[in-house]
């Protein structure tokens, strides 16, 4: 018989190994997240997939699954939270959807809109990133970076590189690269590395491809994030997620 | 002609009077007038008092990016500032015009047609009909869209219609009504499906029906009152604007062409891409928005006009027969070989309006625009000018960019800065002629307005100035009277007056 948990009332079945988030995918239930992909080693960062085990606030991308887990997930008292996360993330970084060239299929501006987050609540930081356009190919734009970690895990586990890091604490993190000169230029990344493509936000991008998919075509335009990760995530791990 | 009412001699015992803001337009701005003790006018300015900085804060972005974020400058004519930069990024990526695939081409006109459309119709009808049909002077409870859609229900409807069709057109083309994507460097992103096209096909006589009908409109509403329509607001200026090869009325592409007020050539075919060479702007210290004037005849008469007035009187025909005709028998009313009346900047919208729905018609026949050879690629440049003519006018944007595709520079002249001098010149025309001297009621000063709304103004487009620029800061007690003056100069010296 197949050991199950419940998420939301909904037993769930699950194998040992598996964490929540895991089994939760397996089974068609959508737990939002942004630094949680199902190829790298979980993060547990930026606390989207938090959910209630047995009364106990855990991350679903870390927590392992186990009998007798009676999980919450899609709770209004989570809704909100996960909402107010998501208003923080906006509001630390400078993120200007209406010109972004990653409107359209941003994970940050999908979950968003999943969240139905209509303002930002917070007063804006107008933090001062800086923009890294050296590399000839790839750009790195860090008022968009949420410090989320999967280009840092790309680069390291799929890429065999190490191109990728996050310096500083606090309101000091900041996304640096594995170059004397801190530049991107001076590192080993290729415009075909799984890090320049994995970034769920804009602030790794392929330069000079912008805006080439018509509003229509993009990933949410027609479809809301939970339909996206689920057919995406729910493949078997050797493929390639892309998500834009 | 009225520069002396720039600038009173002496301000002191003058009645401030100040119209805030300048309604039906697009943007912020203020009219302010000084008069003596017999209400006669001592000075009369338009102030801009917005501002945006667009120019500074682009530096920096990658170029890519520049047609989806400066069409934010605007909600009404934002395809007009994202094709001018797309037409500089295009030379970004080695394209020139003629070198864009021809799809690309034409899907961008239709873009660009749709977009004068919409712009006209919502300033013809929604902005400036109440004055007209009602009366400049009526009660100001008529000047609005809703008593005209309750008076003239047809007119109304038609304006709304013909607007929401140019909308449309926007839409299917860039994929959203405002603030769409579309052009991207060297081409287009998409072009349009059998089904889009068939979509707007379904509607476009009956559009041309109604524009055609507008222009029936505004010659009859023009002629029945031609001496008033002729003089009020009107100054004799030179015009500017691009036209086809051959002469012809053109939005898109085109060579620079400036006439004086005589109709006779200051330059023509001149190429766009060295504007500099023949356009620079001055700033003044009480306006946020600058002066722009062609070098060779200096600043005191180097300021010009442009925008449907410009256009149709620059240009030697229209190449769609309907807007043609009307193009004569506009041209036929004045009799002269140009037409200075302010007022007819509403016969040419109109006229302007009729052609963009023929060209509509004509390209949605045109199997190029369902065409999937959509963007080109040359050898990579530093620098790039896109001008078009955007409905209010002829619009410049010119940028910079390093090795690593960043903008480092940038220049906007935008069409409503261009017609700076001439809506302040259009002001004291009616400060001098009609308002000096006169008990200045509300109904009267609408006069200021609807000498301002026939240029069709978008001061938020229009302001832009950024670092050097002059200031004067006045502050005012609870009376009105002048209590302190900081003036900052063009060279960056405060100086203080006494109130």
């Amino acid at each position: 018989m197949n050991k199950t948990i419940t998420i939301d009332g909904n037993a769930i079945p699950f194998e040992d190994g598996q964490t929540i988030m895991e089994a939760a995918t397996a089974a068609g239930v959508y737990i939002p997240h942004l630094c949680h992909h199902p190829e790298y080693t979980p993060h547990g960062s930026c606390k989207l997939c938090t959910v209630r085990v047995n009364g106990r606030v855990c991350s679903a991308c870390t927590f392992p699954a186990a009998e007798g887990q009676d999980v919450l997930n899609n709770t209004k008292d989570l809704n909100d939270d996960r909402k107010l996360i998501t208003q923080m993330l906006f509001v630390e970084g400078n993120h200007f959807c209406p010109s972004c060239e990653k409107t359209g299929n941003c994970q940050l501006q999908a979950v968003a809109y999943y969240l139905n987050m209509l303002d930002d609540h917070f007063p804006h930081f107008y933090a001062h990133r800086e923009m890294d356009a050296s590399h000839h190919e790839v750009m790195i734009d860090h008022n968009r970076c949420i410090f989320c970690t999967l280009c840092v895990r790309a680069s390291q586990q799929k890429d065999g590189k190490d191109v990728f890091a996050i310096s500083g604490r606090g309101i000091n993190k900041h996304l640096i690269v594995n170059a004397q000169s801190g530049l991107l230029k001076d590192t080993d990344l290729e415009a075909s590395d799984q890090a320049a493509h994995i970034c769920p936000t804009g602030a790794i991008l392929i330069k000079r491809t912008g805006y080439t998919v018509p509003i229509g075509e993009r990933i949410y335009d027609h479809k809301q994030i939970d339909e996206v990760a689920l057919a995406e995530e729910s493949r078997p791990l050797s493929k390639e997620i892309d998500h834009g | 002609m009225y520069e002396h009412l720039e600038t009173a001699e002496q301000t002191e015992n003058l009645k401030r009077v100040v119209v805030d803001p300048v309604s039906r337009v697009e943007g912020h701005g203020k009219v302010t007038l000084l008069l003596d003790e017999n209400n006669k006018v001592q000075q009369a300015r338009l102030h801009i008092v917005e501002f945006r900085g667009f120019e500074r804060f682009i530096q920096g972005r990658p170029y890519w990016e520049l047609p989806v974020l400066v069409q934010r400058l605007c909600g009404i004519c934002p395809v007009s500032h994202h094709l001018a930069a797309a037409k500089a990024i295009d030379q970004l990526v080695g394209i020139d015009p003629e070198n864009l695939p021809v799809s690309a081409d034409k899907l961008r006109r239709l873009l660009h047609f749709g977009q004068v459309m919409q712009s006209h119709a919502l300033h013809f009808f929604h902005l400036s009909s109440p004055d007209l049909l009602f009366g400049f002077e009526s009660e100001i409870s008529k000047r609005n869209i809703i008593a005209v859609l309750t008076d003239y229900p047809d007119i109304g409807l038609q304006g709304v219609k013909l607007r929401k069709y140019g909308q449309e057109v926007i839409r299917m083309v860039s994929g959203k009504r405002i603030h769409g994507t579309g052009a991207i460097a060297g081409g287009m992103n998409k072009s349009l499906t059998k089904a889009e096209r068939d979509y707007l096909l379904e509607d476009i006589d009956q559009m041309i029906t109604w524009a055609a009908g507008s222009v029936a409109l505004i010659k009859k509403v023009h002629c029945s009152n031609l001496p008033y329509y002729d003089d009020f607001a009107t100054i004799r200026t030179n015009y500017l604007g691009l036209t086809k090869p051959d002469g012809a009325l053109e939005l898109y592409h085109g060579g620079i062409r400036a006439k004086n007020d005589k109709g006779e050539t200051i330059l023509d075919h001149f190429d766009y891409c060295r504007y500099n060479d023949i356009i620079h702007e001055e700033v003044r210290s009480w306006t946020y928005m600058k002066f722009p004037y062609l070098l060779s005849l200096g600043k005191e008469d180097g300021w010009y006009r442009v925008g449907p007035l410009a256009r149709v009187n620059n240009c030697d025909f229209i190449n769609t027969p309907l807007a043609e005709a009307a193009r004569v028998e506009f041209k036929e009313h004045s009799g002269e070989a140009m037409v200075h009346s302010t007022l007819a900047f509403h016969w040419t919208r109109l006229i302007e309006v009729l052609h963009c729905a023929e060209s509509i018609k004509e390209l949605l026949h045109d199997p190029d625009i369902m065409g999937h050879d959509l963007v080109a690629q040359g050898e990579r440049r530093f620098e790039g000018v896109g001008v078009i003519e955007a409905p209010r006018g002829t619009l410049f944007h010119h940028y910079q960019v390093d090795e690593n595709d960043i903008v480092t520079k940038a220049n906007l002249i935008v069409s409503t800065t261009s017609n700076n001098m001439a809506m302040n010149e259009s002001v004291r025309q009616v400060a001098a002629e009609y308002l000096s001297g006169r008990e200045l009621t509300e109904p009267l000063l609408n006069n200021l307005e609807v000498a301002i709304r026939a240029y069709d103004p978008c001061l938020s487009c229009a302001t832009h100035a950024v670092g050097k620029m002059p200031l004067q800061l006045e502050l005012v007690d609870a009376q009105g009277r002048l209590i302190d003056k900081l003036i900052k100069h063009d060279d960056g010296q405060i100086e203080r007056l006494d109130g």
